[in-house]
């Protein structure tokens, strides 16, 4: 019996690493070491959601609100300067989140830095152990706090889509020079389906697929027929076959809320049965959840769709329970430090 | 100007042919006049195509003309100067996040695109601009771009 043990810990040991921080082997046909796209191979229903860094240099502050969303996440999105605001880094978020193993989300925005310090942080990233990066074009930086800044725009997200393709994919950078060890990164993008130009949309999907974004995850969803028109529109170019979509959600705290973010967020849609449905809710922090969890609910049927990403800024303890209530995740429990021994993709 | 800038959009079949018709000749006529004087006249040259370019689209002089791509809508007006665009931002009326008193130029772009002929030049992926290139002509390049390309089918013939 001893030999069986020890063998299955050999095993854990090569199939794990020592520490849960280690990157995972990669697997056939994989492009990164990490879980969030071994969950999407395998063909499981993912749930991301994202992470608010904190106005703050401490590391604790980092894993204490990550450690809300144990066992219900595949991935935390880690947000870069979000409403051109400054916080924490995203690339110090994922550092701290990689060393016990999550599988964090580098959010790239192209606001404030150019091809050369993205680059040069693409590659830092992919040596921290992240293994996944989302390519956005940011919020201007009127949105922010810091208005007077520069806004930097050297790349769209397209542009940078591309480029980190070529990192990884070709091992050199934009201007030709090699990469010893290219950054092992799976590539994401985002889009919105919901503002103008609704009709064109879906062309946009195209082109961030054909730039080389291996996943999307939207801006919020509060409009399920315009999704639905997008994603059979996306399904009937064949553009779910090499890419996984992962529709946003969020939990609106109150009508009030869900009008201010409606009025000053960029590219927020709030259709107004929804306010209204806030309105005459008597408990509007109870109805926003539900409201969450009947969209996670429908968009899993949505034909195309490969999970969803909860984002619940100021309502992060709620992730769990609306993702629990939902039963998206079909009783799964994603990866979390304190079920160590089950870091291969899913805990059944 | 703005509003001549959105005239050229709704018009973007018409200021497509006249770009397909036009742009060959004045390629020709920028061939002949660098061949003759080098890069002498290349100032009044610049500031020509600055000149007419700014006041029908707006032209920032990116030196990576790609109009005929983006539905003559300039996308160097985009506040983020967005090559591949709209971004997530956009306006439920269809106004920019960043300047709400002006269309965005991708909703513009996406539009104007669907009245050309080539209706489809928008869906291909523009790389970054090189940022080398600002304030320089994109017609001299084109011309001078052209003369390489011929001397080198010459020099390979």
């Amino acid at each position: 019996m001893p030999d069986i043990i020890d063998k299955n810990v050999v095993q854990d040991v090569e199939r794990l690493g020592t520490n849960p921080g280690d990157p995972l082997p990669m697997l056939d046909g994989h492009v990164s070491h990490g879980r969030f796209e071994r969950v999407l191979k395998d063909g499981h229903f993912a749930v991301t959601t994202e992470i608010a860094p904190p106005d703050s240099a401490d590391p604790d502050e980092v894993l204490a609100r990550a450690s809300l969303f144990d066992g219900y996440v595949d991935a935390i999105n880690a947000t870069d300067g979000s409403g051109a605001h400054c916080h924490m880094s995203s690339l110090a978020v994922c550092a701290i989140l990689t060393r016990v193993g999550y599988s964090p989300i580098l959010q790239i925005s192209c606001r404030d830095r150019n091809r050369i310090a993205i680059q040069g942080d693409t590659l830092g990233a992919a040596a921290l152990g992240v293994c996944n990066a989302l390519c956005l074009s940011g919020d201007g930086v009127g949105a922010g706090d810091h208005p007077e800044a520069k806004p930097v725009f050297d790349f769209d997200s397209i542009s940078l889509t591309r480029t980190l393709r070529i990192l990884r994919d070709e091992s050199r950078f934009l201007s030709g020079r090699k990469i010893d060890l290219a950054p092992k990164l799976f590539i994401g993008s985002s889009i919105n389906p919901f503002v103008p130009p609704v009709e064109n949309r879906v062309n946009q999907l195209a082109k961030k697929i054909e730039a080389g974004a291996e996943y999307i995850q939207s801006q919020y969803c509060f409009d399920l027929p315009v999704l639905k028109d997008f994603m059979a529109r996306a399904v009937d170019m064949g553009l779910t076959e090499n890419c996984y979509i992962l529709p946003g959600v969020g939990v609106l705290p109150s009508a009030r809320t869900a009008k201010w973010m409606r009025d000053n967020v960029p590219g927020v849609h709030i259709p107004d049965s929804v306010i209204k449905r806030m309105k005459q809710a008597d408990k509007p922090l109870r109805e926003g959840r539900k409201i969450c969890i009947e969209l996670m609910q429908q968009i899993k049927e949505i034909p195309g769709v490969s999970g969803v990403h909860v984002m619940a800024y100021r309502q992060e303890k709620w992730v769990g329970d609306v993702v629990k209530k939902s039963g998206v995740l079909d009783g799964r429990t994603p990866w979390s430090p304190n079920s160590a021994e089950t870091t291969i993709g899913t805990v059944n | 100007m703005y509003s001549l800038r959105r005239w050229s959009v709704r018009h973007a079949r018409f200021m497509e042919a006249l770009y397909n018709t036009v742009n060959p000749a004045i390629l020709v006529t920028l061939r002949g006049i660098t061949k003759v004087f080098g890069t002498k006249l290349d100032k009044p040259i610049t500031a020509a195509e600055a000149g007419l370019k700014g006041l029908l689209f707006d032209c920032q002089m990116c030196g990576s003309c790609a109009l005929s791509k983006t539905g003559m809508s300039c996308p160097m007006n985009c506040p983020k100067t967005i090559r591949n665009g709209p971004c997530g931002g956009v306006r439920p009326n269809g106004m920019c996040e960043v300047k709400p008193d002006m269309k965005c130029v991708w909703v513009d772009a996406w539009d104007g695109a669907s009245r050309m002929k080539n209706s489809d030049a928008i869906k291909s992926i523009e790389f970054a601009v090189d940022h080398r290139d600002k304030g320089r002509s994109t017609w001299l390049k084109l011309a001078r771009e052209g003369e390489t390309v011929n001397d080198k089918e010459a020099t390979n013939a």
